[in-house]
This record gives C-alpha cells, sequence and structure tokens, in this order.
C-alpha cells in the first residue's frame, strides 16, 4: 500500500471519485495545468482532460456560482478557493444558493457541491492566507462543514463529501498537508460525515480539536502522560453536522474538557461545543471548560503567527487549570 | 497610435409606439398569424394577472409582490423562444416568461405569500427558482452552460437581469466566463430603467449596458424591450447561435417599469409623474394589439372576451392559492438536507411537540 500525505490524499480521493463518476468536475484557479498551487490537483487535467479540471478565470464570485449551476444541473462539482482567505466573495453563492437551494424549492433542485480550500496558519505565507474561518461556515443551515487532519481521512471525507447529496465545505489545513505520510488504500471507501474521532484514549481530561491543531494536541497529551496525566484526544472533523454524543461520552469519563483550535475565540466553533456541554454535560463536568484558542485579533503575518496558533504549552497548561480546579 | 479594437452596438426595433413597422423586413415567425395572435394574448394575460396580485397585496392577502408591469414583451418573448430542454434562471418577476414554461400562477403567488411551495413549481424541473440576490443568477445560468457544453448536449441556458443588476461582480463574472469558454448562454438585461429609486444613469457611464458584453467577447445587441417582435428576433437569434455552439449573448431589452419596484415601493418618490405618463405611450400591449388591429388579427371584440376569460383563470388560481393550507411547522426543517442530521430531528421534534401541545 503507498504511504501518502495529507494532500495526496485529496490528489487521490479526487481521482478515484472522477474515475468512478463521470458527472464530478474539478474547478478553480491555477487547477489545470498548473495542477494547484499547492499540487492538490496534481495531474487531474492529463488524467481526465480540460473538460472536466477546468481553469477558471480569477473570480471567486464566478468559480461558486458556476459550481452552483452546475450542481443544480446534474454535475457534482468541486471548487477550489486557492486560499481560506479568498472564500469571502464565494460566500454570497454558498449562503444564498447552494445552502438553500433543496430548502427554498422543496427538494426540487440541489446542490451537490463541494468548496475545497486550503485552510489555517503557520506556514509563514503572504497576509491573507493563513486564516480560520470555520465558525463562518457552521452557522449557515444547509451545509456540512469537513476538516480532516490525517492522510487517510483526507482522502475518506473528501470521497464522502464528493457523494454526499448536499453542499460540503471541504478546508485542509495546510500546515499539515505534508507533515507525515501514512498507508491509505485507493479502495474507495468513504469514512462518514457526522462522527468524531478518537485518537487517543484518556481518562483524566478530554482534548477536543481539529484541523492542523491535532498535531499540537497529541504532543500536548503526550507530554502530560511524562507527567502522569492521561488525555483523550478528539478530532472533530466533521464540524457540522456535529457528533457530540462522541465528545459527551469522552466528558463523562473524564470530567474536564479543553477544547483547541486556531480560529479566533469569540463565536468560534469552540464556543458552540462549550455551550453543548453546559447544556447537557454539566453535572459530568468536576471543571471549567478551558478554550484554547487563536486570540481575538487578526491573525498577525508570518513573524508572530506561531505566537497567535495555539501552542503545546498553552494546552498544558490550560489541562493543568482544569486539574487544579478539582 | 494605433486602433486594437471598435464596436458599435447594434439597436433592433420592428414596430414603433403607435404599432407601425418601422422597417420593412418583419421576422418570418411574426407571419404565423396565430402565434403572434398568442404572445400578445400571453401579455395580456399577464397584464391581468399582475393587476390581481397588486390587488391581492394591498388587501392583505400577499406578501411583497413584485410587478411585471411594462416588461410583458420582453417576458412573454423570453419564454416563447426557449425551448423546454433550455434552462430559464429568472430573477423574481419573469411571471410571463414562466407561465409560458407551465409554472402556474398559483406558484407565483404561493412565493410571494410566503410559501416555498411556490418554487416547486409545475414549469420544467430544471429551471431555477427566483434568485433574489441580485444578478447571482447570471452565474447559475453559466454553470448550466458549462454542465451543457461538458455534456455535449445542445441546450442554452437564459438569465434575466436588470439594469441595476449590470453593477453586479456577478453579472460581469457571467458574461466574462461566457466568452473565455464559450458557453451556450444568454443574458438578456430587462432595462426597465430604475433599480428601486436609482436611475440607469446612475449606475453606469456606460451610454449602452449592451456594450459591456464586447468587452466580455460575447455577442452584444440592444432592443427595444416593448416591442415583442424586436426582442423575440433578437432571442431567437441568440438561443440559435448558443445551441449550435457559437457562444453567448448579451441582450439589452430597454423597457420601463410602470409599476412601483414592488408593493413595499413608492415610486412617486423618486421619478416624476410626466416621466411614467411619458412610457405609457411607449407600452408593450398598445403597440402589439395596434398592429394586430391594422392586420385584421384582432378585434376590440375579441380583445374583450380574453380580458374576461384571464379574469376568470386569474380568479381561478387566486382561489386556488387562497385554499391552500400552509405547511406543518416541520416543513421548516424538511429539505434542509437529504436526510436530517440528528441535531435537526431533535428540533424538529420539539417544534412538533410544541405544536402538538397548541393543537
Amino acid at each position: 500500500m503507498p504511504q501518502i500525505t495529507l494532500i495526496e490524499g485529496v490528489t487521490q480521493a479526487l481521482a478515484h471519485e472522477m474515475r468512478r463518476d463521470p458527472s464530478v468536475v474539478v474547478l478553480g484557479e491555477d487547477v489545470g495545468v498548473n495542477g494547484g498551487v499547492f499540487r492538490a490537483t496534481a495531474g487531474l487535467q492529463q488524467l481526465f482532460g480540460p473538460e472536466r479540471v477546468i481553469d477558471t478565470p480569477l473570480d471567486e464570485t464566478s468559480i461558486a456560482g458556476l459550481t452552483v449551476g452546475l450542481a443544480a444541473q446534474g454535475m457534482k462539482p468541486v471548487a477550489e478557493a486557492q486560499f481560506e482567505g479568498f472564500i469571502y466573495p464565494m460566500m454570497e453563492h454558498i449562503a444564498c444558493h447552494a445552502a438553500r437551494m433543496r430548502h427554498r424549492t422543496r427538494g426540487r433542485l440541489s446542490c451537490p457541491a463541494v468548496f475545497r480550500a486550503p485552510w489555517g496558519g503557520g506556514i509563514r505565507a503572504p497576509e491573507h492566507h493563513s486564516e480560520a474561518n470555520e465558525h463562518l461556515f457552521t452557522n449557515i443551515p444547509g451545509l456540512r462543514v469537513v476538516l480532516p487532519s490525517s492522510p487517510g481521512r483526507a482522502y475518506g471525507l473528501l470521497l464522502a463529501a464528493i457523494r454526499d447529496p448536499d453542499p460540503v465545505i471541504f478546508f485542509e489545513p495546510k500546515r499539515i498537508y505534508r507533515q507525515y505520510k501514512e498507508e491509505v488504500a485507493d479502495d474507495g471507501e468513504a469514512l462518514p460525515l457526522d462522527v468524531c474521532y478518537v485518537l487517543r484514549d484518556g481518562s483524566d481530561v478530554t482534548l477536543v480539536t481539529w484541523g492542523a491543531q491535532v498535531k499540537e494536541t497529541l504532543e500536548a497529551a503526550e507530554a502530560l502522560a511524562k507527567e502522569g496525566i492521561s488525555a483523550e484526544v478528539i478530532d472533530v472533523a466533521t464540524l457540522k453536522p456535529l457528533d457530540f454524543d462522541t465528545i459527551h461520552e469522552s466528558v463523562r469519563k473524564t470530567g474536564r474538557c479543553v477544547i483547541v483550535h486556531e480560529a479566533p475565540r469569540t463565536a468560534g466553533f469552540g464556543a458552540e461545543i462549550a455551550a453543548r456541554l453546559a447544556e447537557r454535560a454539566m453535572y459530568d463536568l468536576v471543571a471549567p471548560v478551558e478554550r484554547v484558542t487563536g486570540y481575538d485579533t487578526h491573525i498577525p503575518l508570518f513573524r508572530l503567527e506561531m505566537k497567535y496558533l495555539p501552542s503545546v504549552e498553552r494546552i498544558v497548561a490550560a489541562v493543568k487549570r482544569t486539574l487544579a480546579a478539582s | 497610435m494605433s486602433t486594437v479594437a471598435t464596436f458599435e452596438i447594434e439597436y433592433l426595433q420592428y414596430l414603433d409606439a403607435d404599432g407601425k413597422p418601422v422597417r420593412d423586413d418583419l421576422p418570418e415567425w411574426s407571419k404565423d398569424t396565430k402565434e403572434l395572435v398568442e404572445l400578445y394574448k400571453q401579455m395580456v394575460f399577464l397584464r391581468v394577472f399582475d393587476g390581481k396580485a397588486i390587488a391581492l397585496q394591498r388587501t392583505g392577502k400577499l406578501g411583497t409582490y413584485a410587478s411585471a408591469l411594462g416588461m410583458e414583451a420582453t417576458h412573454v418573448a423570453i419564454g416563447s423562444a426557449m425551448a423546454e430542454d433550455d434552462v430559464f434562471a429568472p430573477m423574481y418577476r419573469e411571471y410571463g416568461a414562466q407561465f409560458y414554461r407551465g409554472v402556474k400562477p398559483r406558484e407565483v403567488l404561493m412565493y410571494w405569500g410566503g410559501d416555498e411551495r411556490g418554487n416547486d413549481f409545475s414549469g420544467p424541473a430544471h429551471d431555477f427558482a427566483w434568485s433574489v440576490p441580485i444578478a447571482t443568477q447570471a452565474l447559475h445560468a453559466a454553470g448550466a452552460a458549462l454542465a451543457f457544453k461538458i455534456r455535449k448536449e445542445p441546450r442554452v441556458a437564459v438569465s434575466v437581469v436588470g439594469d441595476g443588476g449590470t453593477s453586479k461582480s456577478d453579472f460581469y463574472g457571467a458574461i466574462n466566463v461566457a466568452g473565455a469558454m464559450t458557453l451556450p448562454l444568454v443574458v438578456v438585461i430587462v432595462n426597465n430603467q430604475y433599480a428601486i429609486s436609482i436611475p440607469r444613469s446612475a449606475q453606469t457611464g456606460a451610454k449602452t449596458l449592451a456594450q459591456k458584453g464586447i468587452a466580455a467577447g460575447i455577442d452584444s445587441i440592444q432592443v427595444d424591450g416593448n416591442d415583442l417582435l424586436a426582442i423575440r428576433a433578437a432571442l431567437d437569434h441568440a438561443i440559435k447561435r448558443a445551441r449550435h455552439g457559437h457562444g453567448a449573448t448579451l441582450i439589452e431589452a430597454v423597457t420601463y417599469r410602470l409599476s412601483d419596484h414592488t408593493t413595499a415601493d413608492d415610486a412617486r418618490r423618486y421619478r416624476p409623474d410626466l416621466e411614467v405618463k411619458d412610457a405609457w405611450t411607449r407600452e408593450p400591449l398598445k403597440r402589439l394589439k395596434a398592429y394586430l388591429l391594422a392586420q385584421k388579427l384582432w378585434s376590440e371584440k375579441e380583445e374583450e372576451a380574453w380580458k374576461a376569460e384571464c379574469a376568470e383563470r386569474v380568479d381561478a388560481e387566486v382561489n386556488a392559492y387562497l385554499e391552500t393550507k400552509s405547511q406543518p411547522v416541520t416543513a421548516i426543517f424538511d429539505y434542509t438536507y437529504a436526510e436530517l442530521p440528528l441535531d435537526l430531528e431533535r428540533q424538529r421534534e420539539q417544534a412538533l411537540a410544541l405544536e402538538t401541545r397548541k393543537s
């Protein structure tokens, strides 16, 4: 079985679905001849031709609008926003049309599209290339919001996203695009789009995270283990719809929860998880819920970005606060 | 210095404001007198429907409604020029086109009457629903056209934007992509002179709206949007070109919105009565009727009978609309996804429980 990176998981899933389903097309800026600025679509145009791997004019609004039109007329488009910071012009088409087309036509039309975007900070990129903005989409009814954090989950969740009959926002944590390789069989096996993944079992505290922050969170769990603290780590993977039951089950066991994400804190998706814990797990908790997040500022330019993103040190400190509280 | 490009915009008109032919090469199809009369009858039907819809709103039986008054020729021409297999992506007042395609008046009333089922209409199932976010529908039509091109289907996508819509990036994006990809797309600008209160002159410094298509590299023409013959002829040509792989066309139909923007608007605040009075002299029904009367294809007696029939038909539609019960509270949740996620299933149960307790 081949060893592949997260971004190769994306490419492998795209190729697999394009081979399997002739209605799948890929469109975006530089996705064709160039194979994508991160190489996510490398080789696809050679395999499937320029009619199905479409280099569009440089306009995110057009890409999103074309995607809605294609999806409503029987195609399965996978659109790329080159960076998550460039997805804003697409939002009108995503929120007003893609997300509500099925609802507003009582199922007559639907929009089975995937909007992919490299996501998040930590690669010393220019301004507007490092945002974490998943929470802007998790509040939009009709969407699914997915953030894989491993090569295998990138492959399996993207397959599921393409096959899903509704629109999916698929954010790819670019900082860990090439962090490590793992064996991923190109077997066409999709992963469920409403499930959290327990990456590490533990009994003292539950660490809930997603995207590139899975890396720091697992490292923090390792560091804590050396001090005799047992942390369970959950990769949310699909933020919307949220598999809260898996999180709840873990917190029932540990009594403590630290939520880690790189987006700004206020009204970030961590707030939703914390609110649900307050609603449904209050009596299971023995300490206040902690959040380790980006600050409520813009992510700084890259000289300071690593000081903005949650670090192992900050996660460990938050866990210790929850332990000290009870 | 050398000139690298020049352009001109053709203006097409067959009938003047009094219904007199201004040229002698009337389109061949217009000699099919049965069809011409049918198109006129559709325009009359649309006007009767429109008046009734406004009356319903004024008496509290309909929500905000966007009138089609004055734009009947353009709307009916679009409906009659398209094949059923083609895809229509309207803005939100092209009922005349949609009636032609099988949408029922009661469905229009349902939509403006606050019921999503109006969007699940009886017209072609592939047609887009009304699009309130301005000009976005032009890009959806471009996407549909791209699907046709990819699948090598001889189908055409037709969309409508207003004069205000041509200021939006979605409009520019749609015609730009259509030019770059040679898409089977026809975009009709229904230039009715006003975007709510903003006059056409304040939208752009361009002399015509049609010329925006020149920059996108697509065929562009301006027509008298009150002249059914002209707008239909331009559409026939554009749709044929698109169907045969020759690319997109931009048609600017110059007309006038004789109504308020919607029933929530009062146009007297921003446009002079004299201007509206003058616009009424050029309205589309009057000139086609004059032409048909002069050709002895239509009579006042037939007009009277047809108007009475329209009123009856519209009344039946209105009754059907008024008799339609609201959807159950669960309809709020249904169709949000193909399959409701667990979270929503729970919220749906809560809403239903609340409802059951009340009754």
